[in-house]
């Protein structure tokens, strides 16, 4: 089976994220950068069905140079290669952009399922899943809190509001992963070794056939206008419980009109 | 007047609230159009009338239920080709933003997500990074497509007609590559649903155990609140993982948020700091969750909480 699972590198939520006053687009330098945090476990599931089924697992990850740390974080846990995805035109694409050109490089690449975090935890649309089976034309098996693959048959548990829904479908399709489908694994230090070897072909847009027109700033359908830091919260009365903490709790409900 | 087409969220006649804060914010823009997929347009046509709908596309047949998303996306598309309306506001659900999505790659326009304002010409608010940047946005290619935050509006009765138009889709082989087969419903309570709940009461790591939740229910349920859980509680099992109110899980804003034993890492307030009244009871002052606390008290929520519901059911009488 050939398995592609798309991961993003993005700002580490444990720093400081800004955007840039220049272009109103994310700060890249302003902050710490991590493999998404929800494409690890995307990850962990494509080396799952690989060492369940059989077939390779490929990384497929679009972003600038540095983008290359969360393509090797991949590959130390275990994917066999990587496609980057790397453009000077795609500096700002918004998420039709992004998917019009992960899409195309998808069926440059070819596979039998795609696998993805359900969103990132910098943009966090959750569209782009959705986007790709839509434009590639195959399930969308998204939000996916467990798999079951057997031949070309494949059903997943979809999360729902109220618990889940039973999906079948049949392969090839795109997958997207919620956290409490796995465990994703550390990668060990023969991995981490490994990992440096092991191949990472490197594509451009010209290379895909993208129209420059339909990606980047330029193609995108939407503009940021404008960005402000949230104004700081006014400090709230923080009591020290003596014995009648639920009381003073209560008053403030009451004062608020909460009960 | 130009149309504001809204996809509906309902579940059979039931409408959820945020479908009735889309048709309030759509009122400001032009006569909201409500996209219904699936049954139950009829019994829902007054719920949707008092809060100021004009028209109910209603889209009877069984595929919008059959199978995942893309059908409401084809009729969302079509709709907008035959309506031609001046936006297309849809939930900002899991599944309305995927609809969305697929709406977007359909017809090349722009789309917007996690929406919690409109102004003038369709500018839109957006809180990002967890609420600590807010974020003036717009579309520029196309019909805007807008998916609006569940709770950021607050919905409002105004009269209207809700005049039901059947409309017959031919859902495509296309649309249906992925079959729902089974639903499974789990903890039917009788809260109400954390995304929509304008009161959520949330447990972290100081709760201690799957036991000690019963006293956060008790809580939750003095104050008709949704139940809540940092990423601590779902990780350790002692609350089901649909609960997780964080970054990897819901985003909530709610009128009231009550956190209990929650130290506040960044990672849940990314899912809760837009709310609009904190209230914090933990143990340890040094927590950075107080930093967001409207009102705070310090202490063991053993003793404070359980005082806290005797309280408010004596006030009640």
């Amino acid at each position: 089976m050939n398995i592609v699972v798309c991961v993003k590198q993005v700002p580490d939520t444990w720093s400081e994220r800004t955007l840039r006053a220049s272009d109103n687009t994310l700060d890249r330098d302003a902050a710490d950068a991590v493999i998404n945090e929800l494409d690890e476990y995307a990850v962990e599931e494509g080396l799952r069905l690989a060492e369940a089924h059989g077939g390779e697992v490929t990384i497929l990850s679009m972003g600038p140079e540095r983008a290359a740390e969360a393509i090797r974080k991949a590959l130390s846990m275990g994917a066999d290669k990587a496609v980057h995805l790397l453009d000077d035109g795609l500096a700002g694409s918004d998420a039709l952009g992004t998917s019009a050109a992960i899409a195309q490089a998808l069926r440059r690449i070819g596979f039998d399922l795609v696998i993805c975090g359900s969103e990132s935890t910098d943009a966090r649309t959750g569209v782009l899943p959705a986007m790709l089976a839509e434009r590639l034309g195959v399930p969308q098996l998204t939000l996916a809190s467990k798999v079951e693959i057997d031949g070309d048959a494949i059903t997943v548990h979809r999360l729902a509001e109220y618990g889940y829904d039973t999906v079948a479908a049949t392969l090839p399709a795109v997958l997207s992963v919620v956290e409490k489908i796995n465990e994703p694994r550390y990668p060990s230090f023969k991995g981490i070794m490994a990992a440096k070897k092991k191949p990472v072909e490197t594509l451009g847009l010209a290379d895909l056939g993208i129209d420059p027109a339909q990606v980047g700033a330029a193609g995108a359908a939407t503009e940021v206008l404008s960005f402000a830091r949230r104004p700081p919260k006014q400090a709230g009365t923080i009591v020290t419980d003596d014995g009648d903490g639920g009381i003073k709790a209560a008053d403030f409900l009451a004062e608020r009109k909460f009960i | 007047m130009t149309e504001i087409l809204v996809l509906a969220d309902h579940a059979g006649e039931s409408v959820k609230k945020v479908t009735f804060e889309l048709v309030t914010l759509a009122r400001r823009f032009g006569e909201p159009a409500v996209a219904w997929a699936g049954a139950g347009a009829q019994a829902a046509q007054a719920r949707l009338a008092e809060f100021g709908a004009a028209k109910v596309y209603a889209a009877e047949g069984p595929e919008f239920d059959d199978y995942v998303v893309a059908p409401k996306a084809e009729l969302l598309a079509e709709l907008a080709r035959r309506a031609a309306p001046a936006a297309v506001l849809v939930p900002g659900t899991p599944e309305g933003r995927e609809v969305a999505g697929r709406l977007a790659v359909k017809t090349g326009w722009g789309l917007l997500t996690d929406v919690t304002g409109l102004r003038d010409e369709f500018v839109a608010d957006q809180p990002i990074f967890g609420g600590a940047i807010n974020v003036t946005s717009r579309v520029r290619t196309g019909t805007p497509i807008i998916a609006v935050r569940p709770n950021a509006i607050t919905p409002e009765p105004a009269p209207g007609q809700a005049v039901i138009e059947p409309v017959a889709v031919t859902v495509s082989d296309a649309a249906k590559l992925a079959r729902v087969t089974g639903r499974v419903v789990q903890e039917r309570s009788a809260r109400p649903e954390l995304t929509e709940a304008s009161v959520v009461v949330s447990a972290g790591r100081g709760v201690g155990s799957a036991e000690n939740m019963a006293l956060i229910e008790r809580l939750a349920d003095r104050l008709g609140a949704a139940v809540g859980a940092s990423r601590a509680v779902t990780d350790a099992g002692w609350y089901p993982h649909q609960f997780q109110v964080g970054q990897t899980g819901k985003t909530v804003s709610p009128q009231l948020y009550v956190a209990i034993g929650i130290s506040g890492a960044i990672q849940h307030r990314a899912g809760m700091q837009t709310s609009k009244t904190i209230m914090v009871v933990n143990k340890d002052p040094e927590a950075p969750i107080f930093e967001l606390a409207d009102f705070g008290v310090v202490g063991d929520l053993f003793k404070v909480v359980p005082q806290l519901i005797e309280e408010i059911e004596k006030r009640s009488g």
